[in-house]
């Protein structure tokens, strides 16, 4: 395009613009599209666009047999694997009737719970890259190798973990597993305390997160939002409380919910979320008990009864579900995933109305969204 | 020594166009490696002992890439820009004092001087930012515009404060009167301005972000508008760029360094000599470094309001304090 | 509107600035966490799930794979394809070509699960990278006999502590 075919301004000034942030904007962690309208710096309409990493998990799972849909749960939302591993197994588990053995269970919840942290610190990190902070960053980072170091020592990797079996969990833990947890628990709370000194009571966060940002309950309500988002709203929900699957019924654990609805009260929840994981961790290791992981009811071939099976479980970014439709086949009918990030996001066109440009960005990064999870 | 005043000038602008050079390339690697220590980690190590090439390995990459003008963009403007970004800082130097000797031009309005090509380095990213034809561009330059507007006063505010207080704007002579041990530095001034420190803060504060530095960077802001005004800029255009934020950071920690910390002056009273002169210079530039490497960026409009609500009711009143004690005594 | 700043609010504001400065230089004068990779790298864990290999007998030196194919059934990507050849005077086929295609394998490990001879095992080889696709189709029964020729004799230890 040479300068001559530019069409010039018009004589009258437009009232707003269109900004595309993303597909690839540092802001948008991903391959997420925003299609802002603005007025000046103002936010007039930001219009989410997905689909741009979608990569058809749930029709994978009508192709392939039941076990070997399991290794595609874990990259749904990549951070948060475990959860999303445990969801999918314990889904096939109610359908099939298969029994857990009550240690593979407490390796469950306290490797689901070390996963949480990690996902958090990322957040944590990527939440303060983008309000243009870079040194929490790699601070979060060196917590969450520690934790990466402990999973990848017993399921063989360090993200996409693939670690729960129907009927149990594959690897049993070692001593030397529980003694890294107990240094890690031990580790990471002056940690938590030295965030808290650099971060959260820091000025400048305070200005740009206390009251910017406001999600209400009804708006939650509305979008289905869940984790932390509707936590930061004052409700407090959590599918390990409500539905209580696992072990989680028998630990003692708080679930933080702060009313002010805004970044702040987010922020805050993933950071308490984070102190409960370690409560949650030290009693799972406490009371873990002795005995096979692996259940013995296990067929080799696996095929559920046929009927409509669902489970909840609480991931890092809120409530996941797996629904899945048996026709007794080798094969599921249909595999159907509920992913809180894309009701997350949903939200976000009405909460940023309004809004400045960074405000509207700090408000993306509260969500903690994991686009992969939104696309899936 | 006496050279021809034209020749000395002439060296001396050399001397100071190779010095704010190599401080802009080597600050940039001061500035990886301290980020990198802050953040617990060695910051470039490959090119040469320490990463010491580092600077010289990017600037030839810069240099081979290609300079591209986007298409609508104002030809003329978009590669003004960069040099214009970059001259002031070379200009406000020539009156530096660096030591008692070694100053290019000792004029008498050396302030004004500083002041009055400061400014143009706001104007400069503006025009880069408009020229780049790019929505992030503008707003990027909307924000410089607005930014340094209101960070102009209260550092002219403070400036005046000072002024009062030494008599002259000549720069020698500001620093020779802070001679001796360092209370008689303008910093601990006390007598006749109680506040002296809270000035120097605020002179600080608005170093920031007259140079565009975190955690006032709302030019480049880079998880917002992805560079700012330096978005469309590639290759050397980039890099002068890159080097200006640089060049100024050095401007403004040796005025400061002149205006409160004595300039050349020893703390002791005696041996003084360039040596101090950068030695707290650079204790400044770390200080710059630091805060960057610690804090998020503040929103714009808080940044807008502390200006407005809290630096300037501030300064103002610094200034009608020290009219009083100087009346007064 | 937002509330009016009081003198306190300014100092507490400061202080939190201070303090956060404070820790900041605090790691700063801290030794640094990081593994030089190309001049260092790390042992990797006993479990590491790399691209899979095949598994000698101790005895024979020959490959434990006797072409089931069980492997290739569990692989969710289809990455693997095995052929056997039924030898003279042996009761089982043994391998003859063992393809992976590890541009598709998505590291589950569900292939070292399903083989019940434990003829396949993980790799601690992570150093993949290469400038062509080819290069990671890969036979794994080429792979061992050319480890073979290498070393001149069956090497039937475990080589995955290497870390390399
Ligand atoms: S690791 Fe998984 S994807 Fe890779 S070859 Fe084995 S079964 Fe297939
Ligand atoms: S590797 Fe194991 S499962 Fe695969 S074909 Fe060989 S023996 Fe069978």
């Amino acid at each position: 395009m040479s300068a001559s075919e530019v069409i010039p301004a018009s004589d009258k000034p437009q009232e707003t613009f269109v900004l595309n942030v993303g597909p690839q904007h540092p802001a948008t962690h991903g391959v997420l599209r925003l299609k802002m309208t603005m007025d000046g710096e103002y936010v007039a309409r930001a219009e989410p666009v997905c689909g741009y990493i979608h990569r058809m998990h749930e029709k994978m799972g009508e192709n392939r047999t039941w076990a070997q849909f399991l290794p595609n749960t874990g990259r749904i939302d990549y951070l948060a694997a475990m959860a999303y591993n445990h969801a999918y197994v314990a889904a096939v588990e109610r359908a099939a009737k298969i029994e857990v053995p009550p240690r593979a269970e407490y390796i469950r919840v306290i490797t689901s719970e070390l996963n949480r942290i990690s996902s958090h610190l990322v957040w944590f990190g990527a939440f303060l890259l983008d309000l243009g902070g870079f040194t929490p960053l790699l601070y979060a980072f060196d917590d969450r190798e520690k934790i990466l170091d402990l999973l990848e020592a017993i399921t063989g990797s360090r993200l996409t973990y693939c670690y729960y079996r129907f009927g149990g969990v594959c690897n049993d833990i070692d001593a030397d597993f529980i003694r890294g947890v107990r240094e890690f628990v031990a580790g990471m709370r002056p940690r938590l305390k030295m965030y808290h000194t650099l971060v959260t009571e820091n000025v400048i966060l305070r200005r740009r997160l206390v009251g910017i940002g406001y999600i209400g309950r009804e708006m939650c309500r509305k979008y289905g939002a869940t984790g932390p988002v509707i936590r930061g709203a004052g409700v407090a929900y959590d599918v390990r409380k409500v539905e209580p699957y696992s072990v989680y019924r028998d630990l003692n654990f708080d679930i933080p919910a702060f009313p002010e609805g805004d970044c702040m009260a987010r922020y805050r929840v993933r950071m308490e979320e984070i102190e409960q994981s370690l409560r949650i961790i030290e009693q799972g290791l406490d009371k873990l008990p002795d005995g096979p992981v692996m259940g013995g009811n296990v067929p080799r071939v696996l095929k559920p009864p046929a009927g409509d099976c669902c489970f909840a479980v609480e991931a890092a970014r809120g409530r996941f579900l797996v629904r899945i439709i048996s026709d007794n086949k080798e094969i599921p009918y249909r595999v159907r995933l509920r992913t809180p990030c894309f009701c997350n996001l949903s939200l976000f066109e009405e909460a940023s109305a309004g809004m400045m440009l960074p405000d509207a960005l700090a408000l993306l990064g509260s969500l903690d969204l994991v686009i992969p999870d939104i696309d899936r | 020594m006496d050279f021809p005043e034209p020749i000395r000038l002439l060296a001396f602008l050399l001397g100071m166009m190779a010095f704010v050079a190599v401080n802009a390339a080597y600050l940039v690697w001061a500035e990886r490696k301290g980020a990198g220590r802050f953040q617990r980690r060695p910051g470039p190590t490959e090119v040469g002992w320490a990463g010491l090439l580092q600077p010289v390995a990017d600037g030839i990459k810069l240099i081979s890439k290609q300079v591209i003008v986007p298409p609508g963009a104002d030809p003329i403007l978009f590669r003004v820009a960069p040099l214009l970004v970059m001259a002031p800082a070379m200009m406000t130097l020539a009156v530096i004092p660096f030591s008692e000797t070694l100053v290019g031009r000792d004029i008498n309005v050396g302030l004004v001087f500083v002041f009055a090509f400061g400014a143009i380095n706001v104007m400069a990213i503006m025009m880069g930012g408009w020229a780049s034809r790019n929505k992030y561009a503008i707003i990027s330059a909307a924000r410089v515009v607005s930014q340094d507007v209101a960070y102009e006063i209260p550092m002219l505010l403070v400036v005046i404060t000072l002024l009062m207080v030494t008599g002259t704007m000549n720069l020698n002579e500001i620093v020779q009167q802070q001679a001796g041990w360092f209370w008689h530095w303008n910093l601990f001034r006390l007598d006749v301005n109680p506040l002296m420190p809270v000035t120097f803060i605020i002179f600080f504060i608005c170093m920031l972000a007259e140079t565009n530095r975190a955690p006032f960077d709302m030019a480049e802001a880079e998880s917002e508008l992805v560079a700012g005004a330096f978005t469309e800029y590639a290759g050397m255009g980039f890099g002068v760029f890159f080097m200006a934020e640089y060049a100024n950071i050095v401007v403004g920690c040796s005025l400061a360094t002149v205006l409160f910390l004595g300039g050349w002056q020893s703390p002791f009273g005696v041996g003084s000599g360039v040596i101090w002169f950068l030695l707290k210079m650079y204790a400044l530039v770390f200080t710059v470094i630091w805060v960057r490497w610690t804090f998020p960026r503040t929103q714009f409009y808080s940044l807008l309001n502390l200006s407005w609500k809290i630096l300037i009711p501030i300064s103002m009143v610094t200034l009608v304090l020290t009219c009083i004690l100087l009346k007064l005594t | 509107m937002r509330p009016k700043v009081s003198i306190k609010e300014i100092v507490r504001g400061l202080h939190s600035l201070v303090a956060g400065m404070r820790i900041t230089l605090g790691q700063f004068f801290k030794p640094t966490v990081t593994v030089h990779y190309p001049h260092e790298s790390l042992k990797m864990a006993p479990r590491f799930r790399g691209h899979i290999e095949l598994v000698r007998d101790e005895k024979t030196g020959k490959p434990l794979c006797f072409a089931c194919k069980l492997c290739e059934k569990a692989c969710p990507s289809d990455c693997i394809t095995v052929e056997g050849v039924k030898l003279e005077g042996e009761k089982r086929k043994s391998v003859s070509e063992y393809k992976l295609d590890f541009t598709k394998c998505s590291l589950c490990g569900s292939c070292v699960e399903a083989c019940k001879s434990n003829a396949i095992r993980f790799s601690k080889d992570y150093n993949l990278a290469t400038t062509s696709k080819e290069e990671l189709i890969m036979d794994l029964f080429k792979r061992l006999e050319a480890d073979q020729a290498k070393t001149g004799q069956p090497d039937t230890k475990d080589t995955r502590e290497a870390g390399k």
